[in-house]
């Protein structure tokens, strides 16, 4: 008899373990949603931690505002098809009542104004834990990131003074007014995300997949064209196939010259290609360490 | 035809993904210099592992501060504080693969004084590298780490005999290295030490086999790694099943549903199986084991699953699912080695909280028996300040019963933490004894 898991069973049942302990552990968590291929693979996982339970998690999404349209109707339906509870924090109504200030000029992004409606909607939901899909093999900074991350009274994240995490022990014990971001999926890779998803058969959002679209080229990045960013009078629209590597905010989300229309064709590009999926992130291009800074904030 | 030929291609590829890879952990140690970075970056790139943005960013980070050639060891010190100071502070996670194997890699700092994240790092690995300089032999450090390693019972242990080209690829500087190691490790509870000469810089025996080291007929670092048995690395023998969490569905068509959930820390467990629940000592058996995908007949360790008993019994978390001839230690007297984390030392007589599976309780520390010198393996029972980054061996006193096995016999049900109550902060592991 083999008692040896494959690799993949084995991450899976790491990340199981974890969601449980997060259901155990506290008091009110609520699991990050944005679309993207990771957040869905933790709903998935999080559906096969508590079966035949449902989740016992509400899914918060914080909008920008400048979703790729696709991302809001697969959350939509998601939703509806899972029967959980969804709380939207808008970016949009931040700024109209001026708690947050919009960037302007080319570059403009809703990004960074997320930690705020984030932080926000945490308090108001009296949430303790907030489960997120970051993946160590994502950005340098994440590589050090724990699966129970404790954060202050301020959601700020002290990155030299972590509890260290041993075994499969998770310390989530903390001061009233704190809380925890946990990382279920620390350990998966890339590939192994997508090629999880491809055995499972989780149905994805079609940017994933190649499609037709018009983009234009800046800063070596292909972004969406888009009413939402301003172009400069030399940037030219064309058409191209393309898909998503990782998708939030549309304004920072660069798009792929692709022709993987399938999950096969997708598994195949991302084993061979030689570049990181963030590559495609204006966001993390700010400067080296823009996702530390943004994380000691409490970015997500 | 076409419709054929893609679901072909589909199975082809659902069917590799399947019978694929095993995943292996390991931690790498080393001191101050001896090249872990490089080898880390070796490993990285030989597999493909670096991506060109990647690469492209820290040349243009190195070239920008003037440094000589691409400092890999930018891709693994994240942290501003780490990148400022060419030091690193924290356990740092990467992830490589080879179409064999799939590796997570625990890279922990040498510095002394991180003795904890070493301990970290190597609480969850198969597989523990230490690197040695071949120019320096052995150094107090190699001596912490292996330390480290066999207290943590890290099953498989590979010394990296680096900067062999330093050393002309001299055969007498390697064997006799080997030699003072193997005299030093006979002394400390290590079950499997490899011996590799390479030259991680250079590439020699690391990936590829060296011309440059004829007299050496064992194998390369990555065949190693590749191929090194990690199928008993769990315990197959002793059924342990600490209950995470109740499962119960408020739906109607599950009216008296309750699933226990948890992920299986010893033996196998079979459908039908009588057994004993604790605290309570009731028996009982197993009526189903489920999953997500379906039930299942039998379930071992790492696997999460769910057990639904035979009969309705009080068992909740913090309780465990064991076999009626095979019980654990119950017990509120814990004898361990402890490694301390924190700034503030043990307090003789403090009170902590101790977390074990998934039980909390409070303890006490009833006594400190010694403290141990790691280089010369001496027990002080004078001196038992147990301070930042000591090792000691405890007694505490726990106010309610943990179902406990040595930490030799299982790593999971014989390891705990202990927490600060003022601060929350996680402040020794212990190994029970």
């Amino acid at each position: 008899m083999n008692y040896q898991l494959n690799h993949l069973r084995e991450l899976e049942a790491e990340s199981i373990y974890v969601l449980r302990e997060v259901a155990a552990q506290f008091e009110k968590p609520v699991l990050m949603f944005s679309g993207g291929k990771d957040s869905i693979l933790m709903v998935h996982l999080a559906m096969k931690a508590f079966h035949p339970a449902r989740i016992p998690f509400t899914l918060l999404h914080v909008d920008t505002g400048h979703n790729f349209e696709e991302t809001i109707k697969y959350r939509d339906n998601l939703v509806a098809r899972i029967g959980a509870k969804l709380i939207v924090g808008s970016v949009q109504d931040a700024i109209d009542n001026g708690t947050v200030r919009e960037e302007k000029g080319f570059n403009a992004s809703r990004n960074g104004l997320q930690t705020a409606v984030l932080l926000d909607e945490l308090e108001k939901g009296k949430f303790d834990a907030a489960m997120g899909g970051a993946r160590r093999d994502e950005e340098k900074a994440r590589a050090k990131e724990r699966f129970f991350s404790h954060r202050d009274e301020f959601g700020q994240w002290d990155p030299k003074n972590q509890r260290p995490e041993l075994w499969n022990i998770f310390n989530g014990k903390k001061q009233y007014g704190e809380h925890f971001r946990i990382f279920p999926i620390s350990n998966w890779t890339e590939l192994d995300v997508w090629q999880y998803l491809a055995i499972e058969e989780v149905e994805l959002p079609s940017l994933y997949f190649a499609h037709k679209r018009k983009v234009f080229k800046r800063d070596g990045t292909l972004l969406a064209d888009t009413p939402i960013i301003q172009k400069r009078a030399n940037e030219e629209v064309v058409e191209m196939m393309v898909r998503c590597r990782t998708i939030g905010d549309i304004t920072c989300t660069g798009v792929w010259e692709s022709d993987a229309d399938n999950l096969e064709k997708i598994i195949q590009e991302v084993s061979t290609t030689r570049m990181t999926e963030r590559g495609g992130r204006t966001d993390d291009k700010r400067s080296e360490t823009s996702m530390e800074d943004r994380k000691k904030k409490g970015y997500f | 035809m076409k419709g054929q030929a893609v679901s072909d291609a589909k199975n082809q590829l659902m069917g590799d993904i399947e019978q694929s890879t095993e995943l292996l952990r390991f931690t790498t140690a080393g001191s101050v210099d001896d090249g872990k970075s490089t080898l880390i970056g070796r490993l990285l790139y030989d597999s493909k592992s670096i991506f060109e943005d990647q690469y492209e960013a820290i040349k243009a980070t190195s070239e920008r501060r003037g440094e000589e050639g691409v400092n890999l060891a930018l891709l693994t010190d994240g942290l501003k504080a780490e990148r400022e100071q060419g030091i690193t502070i924290d356990v740092a996670y990467r992830y490589f693969a080879t179409p064999k194997r799939k590796f997570i890699i625990a890279d922990t700092p040498g510095h002394i004084e991180y003795t904890r994240n070493m301990v970290t790092g190597a609480s969850t690995a198969n597989v523990a590298l230490i690197l040695i300089d071949a120019r320096n032999g052995i150094v107090e450090q190699t001596r912490r780490h292996a330390f480290i390693s066999s207290l943590l019972q890290i099953p498989h242990l590979v010394v990296c005999i680096n900067k062999m080209d330093l050393v002309d690829y001299s055969e007498e500087a390697y064997n006799a290295i080997k030699e003072e190691f193997s005299q030093f490790s006979s002394k400390l509870d290590v079950k499997d030490v490899h011996f590799i000469p390479i030259s991680a810089l250079m590439g020699d025996n690391v990936v590829e086999r060296s011309e440059n080291t004829p007299w050496y007929d064992g194998t390369t670092l990555m065949y190693y790694l590749e191929n090194v048995h990690i199928g008993s690395d769990h315990n197959f023998i002793d059924c342990r099943f600490p209950v995470q969490h109740v499962i119960r569905p408020y739906k109607d068509e599950f009216h008296d549903y309750r699933g226990y959930a948890g992920r299986i820390a010893g033996g196998v467990f079979k459908k039908g199986d009588a057994v004993m629940i604790l605290p309570s000592g009731f028996t009982t058996k197993i009526a189903k084991i489920e999953t997500f995908d379906g039930e299942l007949e039998e379930a071992h360790p790492p696997m999460s699953v769910t057990m639904l008993l035979e009969d309705d019994l009080d068992l909740s978390r913090g309780g465990m699912i064991v076999r009626e001839n095979n019980v654990p230690d119950i017990g509120q007297d814990v004898d361990a080695m402890i490694c301390w984390f924190s700034d503030k030392p043990l307090q003789p007589r403090g009170k902590y909280t101790i977390m074990h599976t998934s039980q909390d309780a409070r303890c006490i520390v009833k006594e400190i028996r010694y403290k141990l010198d790691i280089n010369s393996l001496h027990r002080n029972t004078e001196d038992t300040n147990i301070g930042m980054n000591d090792i000691g061996r405890v007694v505490l006193r726990t106010t309610k019963p943990l179902f406990m096995d040595t930490y030799r016999r299982n790593r999971i049900t014989g390891s705990f933490v202990l927490i600060d109550e003022g601060t929350n902060n996680t402040v020794a592991a212990g190994m029970i004894i």
